[in-house]
């Protein structure tokens, strides 16, 4: 079974609760941190075993000035302006390159191939038997995806299994790319303005994408009472609600499992994933 | 000269929102806003804004295969690279083709190379782009379709439209709240800025992310200040991200206390200096010290 955990707004507590799930698994569960930017999942898991990062890359075209004649042809195909004609001379923007290999079967000479470009990497470490598949999107590349389904393909093709997925925040294609393929999305929102507003978009997202889908309440009682009338009106079942507590808060700014410090949280935690269970 | 600071922090929810809406108000109208985290736009619920006018924004194309007209070859399938073509199986004859909106890129291969010219390629709605008035003065926000692509080129349309806006009406400030994270959004809004306020909280996570951040503002060559937020929640840790900042060459632009008042505020649709608290006293700390 795959579960994503995801969330419209930011700093809700995704990785809260996809750490602490998984902890309280072991080793029937493998963790993908998809929040390729700003992957944070492994800093709950202090002395796993870290693996050697596998460098991920994604192609881009290369042209040979011997062969090309500079027509343009590759530039007036390329929807993402990633080619550019100057003179005779094209120029590559690898940046918006969405390496589709267009280009490289327009060209009539036959001048464009594809070399790859690194993007990122995606490492395993293990704790107690958990591990941990982490994506790490290098600083000043703009695309994510392709490196949220490398994670995702390195993961899921060795073996079959019950997998949590931590995604990026908000609901755009880095999103998608991570929930693509869940059996089940639990959606971390908290009792805010903020909170309501993004999970609605969170909702729509992930109805657009015909997911089913749950909702757990971080900082419960921080606010107001509109998140659980919304879920209430459009009978989406909240499956946790996480109280707001300091000492959760504290604990977390120091990197421990909430499961370990607050050990009376546990079975929150068990609970949760026996009623993600019992739902999809 | 228009400056633009950007708001941004790497991880979410450090309190990029609550500390733009407090600017808003402590600029006192001499500023236009832009709300670049176009996919979980915020602050207009806290700047309340009136007299929209919406721009529906379109970006790219995307494939649409026309069943009448498709032959069941499977090229398109064949050539895409990001598995967007997908076969219905018929009980007899060839398969059916169809696209899946969200996996497509728009990137055109299937219409340019399907043989019998059965791929449409329409442009693609991405979302809208809303110009409105506050009590803060004139805002610049953004609305992505949901599971849409493009959210960088949105972003940049919003700070287009803000910094035109503020060149015809004189203003000489533009603040832009931007999104979470280091990727395409993130760049878009930091591109060509004058000055980012990195928001960060004291956490492993936090500080790990604004080291990620600081490379990345480093990166474009934008000059960085970093304020903690919720500081006295581990003050270890604070002090460890300022001696961070330290390293790094970026201004340490203050510190704002772990307060419920913020939450307060929000609850109450009001920016947190409209309302008096500690937390309030902090953020106008941070924006004298900013100076912008």
């Amino acid at each position: 079974m795959i579960v994503s955990v995801a969330s419209g707004k930011g700093g809700t507590g995704k990785t809260t609760v996809a750490v602490n799930l998984a902890s309280t698994q072991g080793s029937r569960i493998r963790l993908l941190d998809c929040d390729v930017e700003e992957p944070n999942a492994r800093l709950f898991f202090k002395g796993a075993a870290c693996g050697h990062p596998e460098t991920v890359t994604r192609p881009i075209p290369e042209v040979d000035e011997g062969q090309c004649d500079g027509c343009g042809e590759c530039s007036r195909f390329c929807e993402f302006k990633a080619l550019a004609v100057l003179g005779r001379r094209v120029l590559v923007f690898p940046e918006l390159c969405h390496g589709c290999g267009g280009c490289m079967r327009v060209c009539p000479k036959g001048a464009i191939r594809e070399i790859p470009k690194r993007i990122g990497t995606v490492s395993i470490h293990t704790a107690d038997g958990l591990s941990v598949v982490e994506g790490r999107l290098d600083v000043g590349v703009a695309m994510a995806p392709p490196l949220i389904h490398a994670v995702k393909r390195k993961a899921l093709a060795s073996e079959k299994g019950d997998t949590i997925l931590d995604a990026p925040p908000g609901t755009a294609c880095p999103v998608t790319a991570t929930l693509h393929g869940s059996d089940y999305v639990l959606l971390v929102t908290e009792p805010t303005p903020f909170g309501l507003h993004d999970l609605t978009l969170a909702v729509e997202m992930v109805r657009e994408l015909k997911l089913p889908f749950g909702v757990v309440i971080n900082r419960a009682d921080s606010g107001d009472d509109r998140v659980r009338e919304y879920c209430r009106k459009e009978w989406i079942t909240v499956l946790a609600e996480i109280p707001d507590d300091r000492r959760i808060a504290e604990a977390y700014s120091r990197g421990e499992l909430l499961v370990e410090a607050l050990p009376e949280y546990r079975t929150l935690f068990k609970h949760l994933w026996d009623k993600v269970r019992g739902q999809s | 000269m228009i400056k633009e600071l950007v708001i941004v922090s790497g991880k979410g929810g450090t309190g990029k929102t609550s500390v733009t809406a407090s600017f808003a108000v402590l600029a006192a109208g001499h500023a236009v806003l832009a709300d670049c985290d176009v996919d979980a736009a915020d602050l207009h619920l806290v700047l309340t804004p009136h007299d929209t006018t919406t721009t529906e924004f379109k970006s790219g194309h995307e494939a649409v295969i026309q069943p009448g007209k498709c032959k069941g070859c499977g090229l398109c399938a064949a050539y895409c690279r990001y598995g967007a073509v997908k076969a219905l199986k018929r009980p007899f004859g060839k398969p059916l083709y169809a696209v899946d909106p969200l996996a497509c890129e728009g990137c055109g291969v299937c219409f340019r190379f399907c043989p019998t010219g059965a791929v449409a390629f329409p442009e693609r709605l991405c979302g809208q782009r809303m110009v409105s008035e506050t009590r803060c003065g004139t805002m610049v926000h953004a609305r992505l379709g949901a599971a849409a692509e493009n959210s960088g080129k949105l972003v940049a349309s919003v700070r287009q439209e803000a910094r035109r806006l503020a060149e015809e009406s004189g203003k000489t400030l533009l603040i832009t709240d931007g999104p979470p994270g280091i990727g395409c959004p993130v760049i878009a809004s930091l591109t060509g800025a004058s000055h980012a306020l990195i928001v960060t909280e004291p956490t492993v996570s936090g500080e790990h992310d604004l080291e990620r951040v600081l490379a990345l503002t480093k990166h474009f060559g934008i000059p960085v200040s970093v304020c903690v937020n919720k500081w006295d929640i581990n003050p270890l840790m604070t002090e460890r991200i300022e001696t961070l900042v330290r390293t790094h060459g970026a201004q340490s632009a203050g510190r704002i206390r772990y307060d419920r008042a913020v939450t307060t505020a929000q609850v109450k649709g009001k920016a947190v200096v409209e309302m008096a608290s500690p937390a309030a006293d902090d953020i106008k700390n941070v924006w004298a010290k900013l100076n912008p």
